[in-house]
């Protein structure tokens, strides 16, 4: 009987072996890289940052300036960080990161930046899985596709024209790729959505501080 | 033991069995990031790193793995690599990371790791599996860099775009481009230009195989009767 069973024993054990040198090498590996991983992250919203709203138009300390949403459908769900531009103790934009979308392949990550007047100031793309050579023009070093938001308002195309031209709205889609930018043009529309009936409040919160900005989407 | 053949091991990797071009193995990553030569190149180096380091483990341990819980235990050293090798590069190659994106992890599906632990490494002492995964390695990385050229090229019009994303600011020049009003053959960049170009390398290395069968033919035929091996 002993004998019967002792392979299949000593086989199960040689893989729990494995399963657990396995995982010890990831977990060695993440430990050693997920300062430096966060840093790049940070450096990488930083420049982003700066990117949607230009650096002379507020003078307050964006990064401490922050309020956390949780829960908020229009922009994906998960906990999404608020930085308040002001100038003058005026208020100048939010920018809203990050906005969770699904996409083509996997989620989509948005940072979108808007204008107290309700303008878009800028979108830029922090993490997707789209096809590489198609969808993967809504990044802007590869196209300047997204660049096309800023100024864009709710009036500015109407309500019902902020779709993709496919889909009778005013939005380019790219060659052999509609459903990345009509995701991405829709994602966009709902965070202005959001921001106009939320702006007071939005602006008027008190700052806290923010969770890193990745962490939600470090699943995806 | 007979004492092993490493010209042999390293030619079958890069030329005879290349993981591309012959076994077809790795289709996924091979035609999906071949945009440009860098990514290629990215993409080839890292699946060169998870290659050694999987075949160096699996030849190591290849006897004492039970036979009937190999291809498990291969499976996981193979993924618990991909993953420290991704972790790795999102750590040090932030940008390269963003835009080879999804195919980091992928390595794990591609069939040629696997296919030279059960194959080789789980056969072979330790010295050939490494010779072996870098000449497999290294011939699938050539392969996608010269696929990845060729597309980048006719695609967009450039050559090594994108080149700082590996080497740092020293190869931001390193970009060479056809001219401004080049304006790109699209269907180069597009999946079908990945099958295209990846058709044109088998059929010029299956030329360049048939050259070489016939001079050696000829060679053969001209000795007197009774030389051949």
């Amino acid at each position: 009987m002993i004998d019967k069973w002792f392979p299949a024993v000593i086989s199960a054990l040689v893989l729990a072996v494995f399963a657990v040198i396995g995982s010890a090498l990831v977990g060695v590996a993440y430990e050693g890289t997920a300062e430096r991983i966060e840093e790049n992250e940070r450096q990488a919203l930083l420049d982003l940052l700066g990117q949607i709203v230009p650096a002379q138009r507020f003078d307050n300390d964006m990064l401490a300036d922050t309020i956390t949403l949780d829960g908020v459908e229009e922009l994906g769900g998960g906990p999404v960080t608020v930085y308040r531009a002001r100038a003058d103790k005026q208020d100048v934009a939010a920018i809203f990161s990050p906005v969770i979308t699904p996409g083509y392949a996997g989620r989509m990550s948005l940072i979108v930046g808007i204008y107290a007047d309700g303008t878009v100031a800028g979108v830029r793309v922090l993490r997707h899985h789209e096809t590489p050579g198609l969808g993967d023009k809504i990044e802007a070093e590869r196209s300047p596709w997204i660049l096309g938001f800023a100024g864009k308002s709710l009036g500015n195309p109407s309500e019902e024209r902020w779709k993709v031209k496919r889909d009778g709205g005013d939005f380019d889609q790219f060659t052999g790729a509609t459903i990345t930018p009509r995701l991405l043009v829709a994602a966009v529309k709902r965070t202005l959505r959001y921001f106009l009936h939320n702006q007071n409040r939005l602006f008027a919160a008190e700052a806290s501080t923010p969770p890193n900005p990745e962490q939600a989407d470090a699943n995806g | 033991m007979a004492d092993i053949d490493y010209k042999r091991i390293t030619l079958d990797g890069l030329w005879n069995n290349n993981q591309a071009l012959v076994a077809l193995l790795g289709l996924c990553p091979l035609l999906a990031v071949t945009n440009t030569m860098i990514n290629g190149l990215g993409l080839g180096l890292a699946t060169t790193m998870v290659l050694l380091l999987s075949n160096l483990s699996v030849s190591a341990i290849r006897h004492w793995v039970r036979a009937e819980v190999r291809l498990p235990v291969f499976v996981l050293i193979i993924a618990s690599f991909v993953t420290a090798v991704e972790l790795v590069m999102n750590a040090w190659f932030h940008e390269l990371h963003k835009v080879l994106g999804i195919f980091i992890p992928l390595i794990v599906t591609n069939c040629a790791i696997i296919g030279r632990a059960e194959a080789f490494a789980s056969r072979n002492p330790l010295g050939a599996s490494a010779v072996d995964a870098l000449a497999i390695g290294i011939g699938f990385t050539l392969a996608l860099c010269v696929l990845g050229g060729m597309r980048e090229l006719i695609g967009q019009g450039t050559l090594f775009d994108g080149a700082h994303l590996m080497f740092g600011d020293i190869a931001a020049d390193w970009k060479l481009s056809l001219g401004d009003d080049y304006q790109g053959l699209l269907l180069a960049i597009l999946p079908p230009g990945a099958f295209i170009g990846l058709g044109l390398m088998i059929a010029v290395k299956n030329l360049i195989d048939k050259g070489l069968a016939r001079r050696a033919h000829k060679a053969v035929a001209s000795e007197p009767a009774g030389a051949e091996a």
